[in-house]
């Protein structure tokens, strides 16, 4: 006899919300004339988004339980988590609804009649938005997972409508079309040492479940749980570009359009630690003899290699994918940290950076010349004099980025490297403030470059954003500042939310 | 057969499949030795789940060929865009983000 599972709908509610708005968002691509589309596609995302958060809301105070039959946990960090994707992807969407950063019709080739004709037309697909629709709600899926199925198909929903975002650019398609070749291979790639890794674990454990695979420790064969927690490891660590996995990054960083750039540097960061905070926490605590000197050795390395490499880059984009490997080796010692404090920590850091992040390639999607986005950073020279609003907006993006104190990133540092401190991980934290020095070092070197040096005559110049572009800006740097000068706001709630449900 | 064989193959398969995807040049290769890999994986759940006699491990290879079905779609995808565009599959062309 078969019992149908039961779904505690109500508490799934704000990741269907999400699928939902996508699977509409495709039936409006097949049947809305054209012209009505980005308008009805850009709605359906803003309501969808927001719908979610309104029911995350609602649930904040429930007590942590599980969903849909223990694959999924609707906790405390489950809970803030969803909510960090959900708020970054509302400012997302609104950099992303400016359509003419997305090529026209993406199976033209490039240089093609097709293609001009597309842009004579002025005709934009607006598949873009059910595409992001979909990786937001597997980004919500992932960090709440609790078994091996849901967790590597949450980790494929998020991916995949990413590889597709990462090649739609309208300028520089070749770029585009490439980083989205690379992201796709190289992701393929670490999903399946992903899969591989989570067979062993299923063996070590008899069962799926990070409950069970922690309750089996100490009984089963312990090869099998190295073999997976290797493997595991390895997909987990190519999504928030550790390094040796990082490779990837300074080129999708780079070939993207720039919002999904924006996009994708701060929600697959929620997404991804989301996940790995909670298999560590809650699958492999038990373990933590066994990964912690792997994962204490990879987040030293990818803090060093990040801060280092990102001194010699030449490109706006490419330096701020450097930057962004450097901070997923500060959030690592978060991971590292196995305590409260280092949930807790983890969390707010994720949120600061997030905003910060979305806001920075913001700025860097205005700097325009008349081919386009300028991210050589030469050109950067003297910016602060053509548009200081802008160039000053930016600098206390890079120094919230480098970690000065009153600035949101410092206060993340700070409660990271604490917890790590706690736990006794005093290399960690060493190496992390020597990191963070040298990576002060390059941020600081833009400033000057932006501001201190003269202006060559160049036709670079900051275009006049759109609204849509100017109010997600706004936000997402009026965010980082008030965390900066008052971080109690969050502090205090990421601490009340730091609890995984075990 | 001892049932451990089945784990010495699906380890074997999917160290070819990793091998392939470093050392081959043509994308639809590299892609072809990804899916090996998942499918050496699937081999894997499915020997576990005998030995665990449990049916869990026989769900998971379900779900596994769903989602590399749909890699297979955005993965062709973009492999064909980008042959389009350059007449050539090869990977080692793919080098303009080097400078």
């Amino acid at each position: 006899m078969l019992t149908a599972p039961s779904l505690s709908y109500s508490l799934l509610a704000p990741m269907l919300i999400v699928f939902g708005g996508a699977v509409a968002g495709v039936l409006v691509e097949a049947f809305l004339a054209k012209t009505h589309r980005a308008a009805v596609q850009l709605t359906i995302s803003l309501g969808a988004l927001l719908l979610a958060l309104q029911q995350l809301w609602r649930i904040r105070d429930l007590s942590s339980t599980t969903a849909a039959v223990n694959s999924v946990a609707i906790d405390k960090a489950g809970i803030f988590l969803q909510a960090t994707v959900v708020l970054l992807a509302l400012v997302a969407v609104l950099l992303i609804a400016d359509q003419d950063n997305f090529v026209a019709q993406a199976s033209a080739v490039p240089g093609s009649s097709e293609e001009i004709n597309t842009l004579q037309q002025k005709s934009q697909q607006t598949e873009i938005f059910p595409l992001f629709l979909f990786a937001v709600g597997g980004m919500m899926l992932f960090p709440v997972a609790t078994d091996l199925i849901t967790l590597f198909v949450a980790l494929e929903v998020f991916s995949l409508p990413l590889y597709l975002l990462a090649g739609l650019s309208r300028r520089k398609r070749l770029l585009s079309q490439e980083a989205a070749l690379k992201y796709f291979l190289l992701g393929a790639y670490a999903s399946a040492f992903f899969l591989f890794g989570a067979a062993f674990l299923y063996g070590y454990a008899g069962t799926i479940s990070l409950s069970g695979i922690s309750a089996a420790f100490g009984t089963a064969n312990e090869v099998f749980l190295l073999i997976g927690i290797v493997f595991l490891s390895v997909g987990l660590l190519f999504k928030i570009s550790a390094v040796p996995f990082h490779s990837w990054t300074p080129d999708v960083y780079q070939g993207a359009p720039t919002p999904i750039t924006a996009f994708m540097a701060a929600c697959t960061k929620v997404a991804a630690f989301g996940a790995i905070l909670r298999i560590f926490y809650v699958g492999f605590a038990q373990s933590q003899t066994l990964w912690q000197p792997i994962i204490t050795v990879i987040a030293i390395l990818t803090m060093i290699f990040g801060s280092i490499v990102a001194i010699t880059q030449r490109d706006i984009k490419r330096m701020l994918a450097y930057s962004s490997i450097a901070h997923a080796g500060f959030l690592l010692s978060g991971v590292v940290a196995l305590n409260k404090d280092g949930l807790a920590a983890s969390l707010f850091y994720l949120f600061t950076y997030g905003f910060t992040t979305l806001a920075a390639f913001g700025i860097i999607g205005l700097v325009k010349d008349s081919a386009g986005e300028v991210t050589d950073l030469n050109r950067w020279i003297g910016l602060g004099k053509k548009s200081p609003l802008v160039a000053g907006v930016f600098a206390f993006l890079l120094l919230s980025f480098a970690g000065i104190p009153l600035t949101s990133g410092f206060i993340a540092k700070f409660a990271i490297f604490s917890a790590a401190y706690k736990s006794g991980n005093i290399a960690l934290v060493v190496v992390g403030v020597l990191a963070s020095a040298i990576a002060a070092f390059f941020y600081i070197r833009v400033i000057i470059m932006i501001f201190f040096t003269d202006p060559v005559n160049d036709s670079v110049s900051v275009i006049i954003p759109s609204v849509k572009s100017r109010i997600s800006i706004t936000i997402a740097t009026l965010i980082s500042i008030i965390l900066g000068l008052a971080p109690s706001l969050l502090l205090n709630g990421a601490d009340n939310f730091a609890n995984f449900l075990r | 057969m001892a049932i451990a064989n089945y784990l010495y193959l699906s380890a074997i398969l999917f160290t070819i499949g990793a091998i392939g995807v470093v050392v081959r040049r043509n994308s639809i290769v590299v892609f072809m030795c990804i899916e090996l890999m998942l499918n050496a994986a699937n081999l894997a759940f499915v020997t576990f789940a005998r030995i665990n006699s449990n049916l869990e491990g026989q769900v998971v290879a379900f779900f596994t060929m769903v989602v590399a079905a749909c890699e297979v779609v955005v993965g062709l995808a973009i492999i064909v865009t980008i042959y389009r565009s350059r007449r050539s599959a090869s990977v080692d062309d793919a080098s303009l983000l080097k400078r």
